[in-house]
This record gives structure tokens, sequence and C-alpha cells, in this order.
């Protein structure tokens, strides 16, 4: 079987469509009632995990200042990572840009004369659109992580951080099955379909040249990198190839490995309501000698991609506090209502509103920081507590102000519009004025009956707006 | 627990700020909720010259306007005394966001910090500074209560309106599926994002009706404009003349409950 083809969606702008594909999801009642059915599903599990409210907030100040302390120290510890990876015999490479990660892993791909490469689950992977660049350069690369290997054979992208083909049932996985794989017929069977690429993905373990898995955590005192899964196959894709290349991003580092237990706590109870994933690999060097198995060569790719932008301020560093566990998207009613494809984003859900400007920048993803109601539900469900509505009101100001000189964001001011400024003034100017403010409401309340029947978006689904015929104040003075 | 903070001594005095929503879209709510006020022998001061909280700008990504319109509502409550907000959303401006909107000019900056320790959402301030045990007057009824997030998440106070409702004898609470979840309203995020928007309001007005409750009460004039602008929007749609999710303030729902 050849690697199934990837789309080619290199560089594109999320903002532009995703009403329009909001709207199909909306629009659709069986995938309306699907996503809220995975999203219960999903939040349900959570909170079994955390029947103790005292310990869960608790535990994640704690993993809040395990991850602010890390980043405070997070150029000291890249260096010091760096060190104890190379003592370990570990390669340690730096990319500024998505092509320059690529470069570096297509660069040993070509070295080894590879020509296929199985991957385990990494995000950073799907950051880079690393199977895309690999099929250009004639390389096969296959995702042996079941949801990733199912969107793959569809020729999709993930639509959720953690489970990647969510959106799919279990009919269309079946037929894509009999479809896309040699000698398969139908059969929803969820065993039997999952026994169908286990068959496909055993073989390609021990055929790859390459094997490729993301990091959750880099430990710099001992050089270690961690990863954290449930199928087994990122271990394979870890020890089964001649070459290991593992990609993630700067941010993920933590000085100490008594830093990570909490933090691995707190990422599979919140992703997925695990006390404990099936396995948790830490790896911390090649194959030495005398030892029977594990790759030869092991390689880490650390990418930046718009994350030294966040870092750079304050407030826009709380974003790389993140550790990926995917509950911010579950407990979203906006992700609920439409999915994770129609952000046109790596990164779906709430984290993707925050951390993806700084990876496409703001023109590309100024539509996206306005699709949120500020509801507070991510945050209040974040392990490592990112005040991502805080976080969102500070990307519309910087997507929404005039562009200025000094910009913290590359795209700062991409949305700006002069005229809806301008009615923001307007408001000011009267709402800051007592007098001003008594004549505009009073001219509401008298002139009621001039409000238009049609209200823009607002009646698209609501009765008009229309002021009481006397304001509060007016009843006060009645009443004397 | 349900308080947020250590509650104050009775005081015999408090401001009452409207919200813009509440004097001109709901004003029969704030008259009801300073009624309610005073018959608990409070004297509630109505400063004439406030306007808004500044929120809609805040939250769109307009903080400069927003500061603007905030400063203003600095200078309306010169006595020590407490200042009653009948909307979480709009109290957890004043309570949460001032200080932080201020944080570049330290004399605001100390005014709003000052201020937000007075800042009390209507039912919170009902349960935990005055101990208000409603005496339910009326006949039997169900209602659904509805919370908006900025009372839940913001502000701590969602047990509170539950309280006082469960203290009304003959008046049932309903549970609707979902409860927590937002109506959708969010501001310009209405507008701005019509389609999920409107997903999200016709989602929680199933879920409120499905619980035959015959009406739906809610702390947040923002969160009610959305509701029942949508229930009403579909009545229209199906012809329905009589509205079948009539809604109110809860404190119009409570002195309405509490009256002869």
């Amino acid at each position: 079987m050849n690697a199934p083809q990837t789309p080619h969606t290199l560089h594109f702008m999320p903002s532009a469509g995703f009403r329009a594909r909001a709207k199909d999801v909306v629009d659709n009642p069986f995938l309306r009632q699907s996503f809220r059915g995975a999203m219960d599903f999903l939040m349900t599990k959570r909170a079994a995990q955390f029947p103790d409210a005292e310990e869960l907030e608790s535990l994640r100040t704690l993993g809040e200042s395990i991850r602010q302390y890390n980043l405070a120290k997070l150029p000291d510890l890249l260096e010091q990572l760096e060190a104890n990876l190379v003592r370990n015999g570990i390669q340690v490479h730096w990319a500024e840009t998505p092509d320059e990660a690529n470069e570096i892993i297509l660069g040993i791909c070509k070295h080894h004369e590879a020509k296929l490469m199985v991957k385990g689950k990494s995000m950073v992977s799907e950051e880079i659109e690393l199977n895309h660049a690999a099929e250009a350069a004639g390389i096969g690369a296959l995702e042996s992580d079941m949801g990733e290997y199912i969107v793959q054979l569809a020729g999709e992208k993930p639509s959720h951080i953690i489970m990647p083909a969510i959106h799919k049932t279990k009919q269309e996985i079946a037929q894509l099955f009999a479809d896309k794989v040699e000698g398969v017929d139908y059969t929803d069977n969820v065993d039997a379909l999952i026994q169908i690429g286990r068959n496909v993905l055993r073989q390609k373990f021990l055929e790859a040249d390459i094997g490729l898995s993301g990091v959750n955590f880099a430990v710099a005192e001992t050089g270690t990198l961690c990863l954290v899964e449930n199928e087994g196959n990122g271990r394979m894709c870890t020890t089964a190839p001649p070459v290991h290349i593992a990609i993630t991003g700067i941010e993920k580092i933590v000085e100490k490995l008594e830093h990570v237990p909490p933090l691995l706590s707190l990422l599979t109870r919140s992703a997925t309501g695990q006390n404990i994933s099936t396995y948790f690999n830490m790896i911390s060097s090649p194959r030495k000698p005398g030892e029977k198995d594990g790759p030869s060569e092991v390689h880490l790719v650390l990418l930046d991609n718009g994350r030294s932008q966040a870092y750079a301020d304050e407030q826009l560093r709380k974003t790389l506090q993140c550790i990926r566990c995917g509950a911010c998207m579950n407990h979203c009613p906006v992700y609920t209502r439409i999915g994770g494809h129609a952000y046109g984003t790596t990164y779906p859900g709430p984290i993707g509103k925050i951390i993806s400007p700084h990876m496409l920048g703001l023109e590309a993803t100024s539509g996206l920081v306005t699709a949120s109601s500020l509801c507070g539900a991510c945050g209040e469900v974040c392990p490592v507590k990112i005040p991502i509505p805080e976080l969102l009101m500070r990307l519309r100001e910087e997507a929404f102000s005039k562009p200025h000189d000094h910009p913290a964001m590359v795209g700062q001011g991409a949305g700006y519009s002069g005229l809806i400024s301008a009615v923001w003034r307007g408001w000011a100017f009267v709402y800051r004025s007592p007098a001003l403010y008594r004549l505009t409401s009073w001219l509401g309340s008298r002139f009621r009956w001039l409000m238009p029947s049609r209200q823009g978006a607002w009646t698209s689904v609501r009765v008009p707006l229309k002021p009481a015929p006397k304001r509060l104040r007016d009843m006060l003075k009645e009443r004397g | 627990m349900i308080s947020a903070q250590t509650p104050p001594p009775r005081p015999s005095d408090v401001y009452f700020f409207a919200t813009c929503v509440v004097d001109q879209f709901f004003p029969g709510a704030g008259m009801d909720a300073i009624t309610l006020l005073e018959r608990q022998g409070i004297r509630v001061h109505f400063p004439e010259e406030q306007t808004c909280c500044g929120q809609p700008a805040y939250t769109s990504g307009f903080p400069d306007e927003a500061r603007k319109v905030a400063a203003h509502q600095l200078t309306l409550f010169p006595n020590d005394w407490p200042v009653v907000v009948p909307s979480g959303s709009c109290a957890g401006m004043m309570k949460h966001h001032y200080p932080t909107l201020f944080a570049n000019d330290p004399v605001r900056k100390a005014q709003a910090e000052a201020l937000s320790g007075r800042i009390y959402e209507f039912t919170d301030f009902l349960v935990n500074v005055l101990g208000y045990q409603p005496q339910d007057l009326g006949g039997d009824c169900t209602v659904v209560l509805h919370t908006s997030c900025s009372a839940r998440r913001e502000m701590g106070v969602h047990l509170t309106g539950r309280k006082l409702l469960g203290d009304l004898g003959h008046v049932t609470v309903a549970q609707q599926d979902h409860e927590s979840e937002c109506c959708g309203f969010g501001g310009t995020f209405s507008v701005k994002q019509p389609e999920i928007s409107g997903a999200m309001v016709e989602d929680k007005v199933k879920a409120l009706k499905a619980t035959g409750a015959e009406r739906v009460v809610s702390a947040d004039c923002g969160c009610l404009m959305n509701i029942l602008g949508h229930a009403a929007w579909k009545d229209q749609q199906e012809g329905r003349a009589q509205p079948t999710l009539p809604g109110e303030h809860i404190a119009s729902f409570l002195l309405r409950r509490t009256s002869k």
C-alpha cells in the first residue's frame, strides 16, 4: 500500500470562509448531534477524573506554576537541554520556520536514502505539513496513530488535537477502509477495523527507514524526551526503525524530571479522562553498544514558528503554557457547534484561536479571534490555567487597532476598519458623557417605534430590539 | 461555600448601578430590584450620571474606548456603600476588569481597586450580605434558571440565584440539559458570528423549553435579551400568539412571589 495523499493546503487564510465553513456544520443536524455527543462523552470522562474540586484546583495551580517557572527560564533551559541531549548522543536541530523544519527532517531522510517514514501522532508535524513536504520529496509518510491513519486515508486533516478523527462515524470509517485498504471488505465492527489498521501498520513499522514522533515533555536536566500515547504505535515508531526523529515546539521544556508527573497527570486526566495513558515513553539516547534494540540515531527538531513572538510579550507568553490536552475544545460551545475543520488551522478550538495568530499572523486569523462568546469554559478547565478569554480580548485589540510602528505581533491591525473604530469612538463619546447618554437614551425610548424590524445579524434568529417606553431613570423620577 | 468573599455588615445604604441594558431595555427589572432592596430596609441610591460599565468596547478589543467610559463610572460612588449591580456580567467588568483596565493609571487604578471590593452582583448581595430569605406568597409553579457565564465563572455567584429560588416554597426549579453552557450572547459575538451564536441560542432555548417550565428567570438581562429574543422569534416563525417561553429578571420574579 502506498502512503495516502495529503491535501495541498499549505498557504491559505483560515479567516477567509470561516463563517461559511462554520455555517455548513451548524446547518447539518447530523454533524451537530455527532459533535455534541462526542464532546459530552469527553467532558463526562474528564469530570469523573476530578471528583475533588479542591484537588483539581491545587493541581491546576501546580501545573500553572510549573509551566510558568519553566517558561521564565526557557532560553537557559533550551541550552541545557541541547547540551544534555548531545551528551546522550541525540542530535539537536533548530528550525525557525516550518520550511526549515521540513528541510531538516527531509535532509536526514535523504542522508539515509529513506523511502518510508512511519509517524507517531505529532501535532507539530501537522503544523509544518510534513506529510505534504515528504510526499513532494518522494518519501512516503505513513501515520500510525489510528485516528491520524484514518484522516490520512481520507485525505483530511485532524479535526481535534487528541482525537484526530472525532468527526467521523464508525460507518464512515468502515466505508473508508473498504475503499482505500487493499483486500478489505466493509465491516463496521470496531474491533475488526482496529485489527485491519494494525495489520497494515505492523508491517510498515518493520519496513520503515525513519520513525517520527512528537514530544510531550523535554526534560532539560536529563536530556530526556517524554512521549505520551495509548496505542503503542509511538513506541514502535521510536524503537523499530533505525532512525528516530522527534519534533517539538520550543516551549515543551521542563527543567526537572520531577516537573513531569504533575503535568502528565493533568494531561491524561484532562484530555481523555484517563488516570494515566497506556504508554509513557522516556527516550534518553540512541541504541547503546551492546543493546539489542532501539534506533541507531535519534534526532530532535526544535521548532519556533511564531512561539518566540508570543514569548516576547508577558501576557501573550501564557499561550505557551499549553500542554495540548484539548480540554478547552471539548468544553467549548463554539467548537461543539462547528467541529475542528471549520477553523482551518492546525490547532482548532480555544487554544487554536490564541496560538494560531502567532504561527500564521493576524492577517490570516483575525476572523477567528471574534469566534468566542468569552463564556470562559475553556479557561475554567485549562489544566495549566491559561486565561484564554483574556488572551482572546488582547488578540482582538491587536487585530482591530490601527496599524502602528511597534507591533507585538505579525499582522497587528490586520482587521482594522476606520469605520468600526469610529463607531466605537462615537460610542465612547456618548457613554462617557451623562448628558449625551441621557439625550440619546431618551431619544431611543421616545422614538422606539422607529427601530427597524430588521437589525442585521441580530434579527436572523431573534425579534428586533426595542427600547422600553420609559427608562429606569424616568420610572424612578415618576415614583419620586 | 456560596460566598466568594467575607460578607460585610448589613449596610443602611447602597448604590444601584442599573447597567445600560436595564436602564433602556429592562427598566422593570431595575425597578423591581430597587423595590426588593428597599423592602429590606435599605436606602437605594441611583446615581443619575451613570451610563454603561464599558464592557461592550472592552470585550470587542477597544480598551481605550472602554477606559474612557469606565473612568466616568469611577466617579459615581463617593460614599463607602456597596454598589449593587443587577447583572453578573457588568458586575464582573467593574469588579475584575476595572483594575486591569487602569493598570497604567495609578490614580484611577487605586480608585478601581477600592471600588472593586464594593461591587456586588444582585443575588449575591441578597443572599450573602442581607441574608435575605424570601417568603413565597404565590401558587405552585415551575421555573427554570439561566445563569450567565460571567456570574458563574467570573463572579462565582451561580449558587445564589438557585438558593433564592429554592427558598420559595411553592416554586419548583427545573433542571435544564447543559445548564452551564453559554446561551450564545457574548455581546458583539452575537452579530459578528451570527451562525454560531444562533446555533447556541437555539440549543439553549430548546433545552429550557424541554424542562416544561412555565418561565425562565435569569439575573442577567444580556442573556435574557438573547434567549427571549430567540424564543419570541421562533414563536413568530411557528405562528404562535402566546409566548412558549416567557421570562424575566429574577428580581421581578422574586418581587412578585413575595408580594400580596
